[in-house]
């Protein structure tokens, strides 16, 4: 079920509209994500969803994971919040570190205290994020009176300066209005609102936009480039469309089959995607000079089985460069082989290659991808 | 909104109309003489044809079935057939409020058991504790209510002695007194639908549990407690409340074993007592009650369904 959303958006890459990076040397980034890996036990087998993550994210940065429906965006945000769904068992392996605390390690009650206050989340879809048998205020209001302590009234006044502050008209008026009153893009900008309760440092919005129209897509995503901007908090922005993520995001993840395929600073990425994969999903995504609803070049083939995945490069059935070393050896993640060395040599699970994006200084720059024959770098360039 | 009310209450004197009709023409749908029921064996037949055409019975359907129900408005319900010939409203009255107590104790019962009984069976969905559930609800369902019920006097009657058995304590007498008697019969009934309840429940909330907008309370931090009780337990609770007017209807009007194991005073024991001597006057009547609370139970539920989901509320009432 993967669907692909046209926006009227245009491909701005190079344009910030948020995000202020300041790569602090010797300042521990907001957060640390190390190995990480998500097994759901599933009647057919362990599926790997997340399967070896691992990034960084600074303080009031903001960092685009992208990839096809199913890569797993969704469950490494979870995992990265230590949220999981009830009903379903999974095992979790690897760090997760917000502000240095150990988000898998905190007791139920310290992570129910981090997600008031640390870290907060915003759904893909608006229309069932939020409870329809509940008014607006009462979905505010509720966890400020939890985590922030504050009385009715005080948590009343707040709620109506959260929902102002997300630019809802007649914010005293919908406190008491219930979710189905409202349009769709009012709704997620309540779901935002219940986001930024209590101020987090780290906004997860999960595919923020996906289930509303193209007008109302660049709102929300205007206004959560201006909240990043008045707030100051970091937000990993999950989207299976480069557009959403292109022009927001400092950085870019590229996810596949539970992996990071590709991570670098976005201007670099979309310039010049370096695994077959990233290059793949760019051709997918529409141009501005690609007249409209003109068919677009998608990605041939099926994710795979994450139950079990194929041994080597997981893209490779799918991989136009794939020759035959790709369905031997995994590549790992690492930057640009030097000379005489390659990635396929390095044992390992990328952890270090990661690191190296994140907290290296000037690690705007620094590019990690796997992948035994990566797309040639456009050196000339052509228009 | 007040033609909604307008339209409800017309399906209500619609549903009860049709069940007055359908009770009262009971006696004649039924073998078995009034007259005989009133005089006994071994009288002339002109004797009976005498009786006969004064107590009516040789008018028209209609016209007797309008006199019975123009009394019946006025709260008249006839008198028995039966010596002492006492006065069916009279009688119900008695009954009503020991299968109501009986009922509504039992139900309370009930969901004060099953609703955290159900939340923690389906937050920890087939875990330890849900499992265990899932058997033992499974096996009070199959274990028919006489037999709960005398197991149920055996071991606090008669073994433990901590409740009596077979008498019955008016409300207004003593408080105390009146509980202490009602206990028993109504955790025999309690237990057969904590048992429904649970299940139910159970289902509904795993269902919801799966929503969004529980990840999203979860998410905002509040506590496994809170998201059940304030997220979770309305919008799962459609089906525990149609449930719950069903089974309110069904005891007041039929928990015969109940009561015939306890001796209580019920509409149960009138109604099947009254049937089985031929007691026309008083089986129309006590029938009649139970519809009339049937009919007004339900109206209740649906109106509760407006108050479980604000969606439901405008094109309901
Ligand atoms: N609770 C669950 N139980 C079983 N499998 C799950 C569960 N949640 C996710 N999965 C599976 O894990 C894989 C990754 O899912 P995930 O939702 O993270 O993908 P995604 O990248 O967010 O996709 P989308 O773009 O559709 O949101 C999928 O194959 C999905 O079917
Ligand atoms: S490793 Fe081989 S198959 Fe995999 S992406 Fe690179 S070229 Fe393609
Ligand atoms: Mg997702």
């Amino acid at each position: 079920m993967s669907q692909r959303h046209h926006t009227s958006g245009h491909h701005t890459s190079g344009h910030h509209t948020s995000g202020h990076r300041a790569p602090d040397a010797g300042r521990a980034p907001l957060l640390v994500v190390d190995d990480l890996r998500t097994e759901i036990h599933t009647p057919r087998g362990d599926m790997k969803a997340v399967d070896g993550v691992s990034l960084t994210l600074d303080a009031g940065e903001t960092l685009g994971i992208v990839g096809e429906s199913g890569s797993g965006k969704s469950v490494l945000g979870r995992t990265i919040m230590g949220l999981y769904t009830t009903g379903s068992t999974m095992t979790v392996s690897g760090r997760v570190l917000v502000d240095g605390a150990d988000v898998h390690a905190l007791t139920a009650a310290a992570r129910r205290e981090l997600w008031g206050t640390g870290v907060g989340m915003v759904f893909q879809d608006p229309m069932t994020a939020l409870n329809p048998v509940k008014k607006i205020g009462l979905h505010l209001t509720e966890s400020l009176r939890g985590h922030g302590g504050l009385s009715r009234a005080a948590a009343r006044a707040r709620a109506e300066e959260l929902l102002r502050l997300v630019g809802i008209p007649e914010p005293a008026r919908r406190l008491d209005q219930y979710p189905h009153e409202l349009s769709g893009g009012m709704r997620q900008r309540v779901v935002i609102a219940m986001a930024l309760a209590n101020s987090p440092k780290l906004l997860i919005a999960d595919e923020p936009t996906t289930a509303l129209d193209v007008t109302v897509q660049k709102q929300i995503l205007d206004l959560l480039g201006r909240l990043q901007d008045e707030l100051g908090m970091a937000i990993i922005l999950v989207s299976h469309n480069l557009q959403v993520v292109a022009g927001r995001a400092d950085r870019v993840a590229v996810m596949y089959a539970g992996r990071i395929v590709e991570l670098a600073a976005a201007d670099a990425l979309f310039a010049a995607p370096r695994h077959p994969y990233t290059e793949a999903l760019l051709a997918s995504v529409p141009r501005l000079h690609h007249p409209p609803h003109s068919r677009l070049e998608a990605i041939g083939g099926a994710p795979p089985d994450m139950v079990a995945p194929p041994p080597g490069c997981r893209f490779a059935p799918r991989c136009r460069y794939a020759r035959e070393d790709c369905r031997q050896a995994s590549p790992v993640l690492g930057p640009e082989p030097g000379p005489g060395g390659g990635p396929e040599n390095g044992p390992g699970n990328g952890r270090e290659a990661a690191r190296v994006s994140g907290s290296e200084p000037g690690g705007e720059g620094a590019r990690v991808f796997a992948c035994h024959h990566p797309v040639r770098p456009v050196t000339a360039g052509g228009s | 909104m007040a033609w909604s009310v307008l339209k409800r209450l017309a399906e209500i004197a619609a549903v009860l109309f049709v069940v007055s009709v359908g009770t009262f023409a009971l006696v004649d749908l039924t073998p078995g003489d009034p007259a005989i029921t009133v005089l006994g064996e071994g009288h002339t037949a002109e004797e009976y044809a005498a009786l006969r055409d004064e107590m009516g019975l040789n008018d028209p359907f209609l016209v007797r079935y309008g006199s019975w129900l123009g009394s019946a408005l006025h709260g008249d319900l006839g008198t028995s057939l039966i010596p002492p010939n006492s006065d069916v409203t009279e009688r119900i009255a008695a009954a009503l409020p020991v299968s109501a107590e009986v009922a509504v104790l039992g139900l309370a019962m009930a969901l004060v058991v099953s609703i955290p009984l159900a939340m923690w069976s389906a937050y920890h969905a087939d875990g330890r504790v849900d499992r265990i559930v899932g058997a033992g609800t499974f096996g009070i369902l199959s274990v028919p209510s006489f037999l709960a019920g005398l197991l149920i006097i055996m071991v606090f009657s008669n073994q433990l002695g901590w409740f009596p058995r077979a008498e019955w304590v008016r409300l207004g007498e003593s408080l105390g007194d009146n509980l202490h008697h009602a206990f028993l019969p109504a955790l025999t009934i309690a237990l057969a639908e904590t048992a429904m309840f649970t299940r139910i429940l159970r289902g509904d909330l795993i269902t919801t549990l799966q929503e969004d907008f529980i990840l999203a309370a979860r998410a905002k931090g509040m506590s496994p407690v809170r998201v059940l009780f304030s997220d979770a337990l309305r919008p799962s609770s459609f089906s525990l409340i149609t449930l719950l007017g069903i089974s309110l209807g069904r005891l007041i009007g039929s928990t015969v074993i109940v009561e015939y194991l306890f001796a209580l005073p019920g509409m149960g024991t009138l109604i099947i007592g009254s049937a089985d001597k031929g007691d026309f006057p008083m089986v129309q009547g006590a029938v009649l009650v139970v519809a009339l609370i049937y009919v007004l139970a339900n109206a209740l539920i649906d109106l509760s369904y407006g108050y479980l989901d604000p969606r439901i509320r405008r094109a309901h009432v």
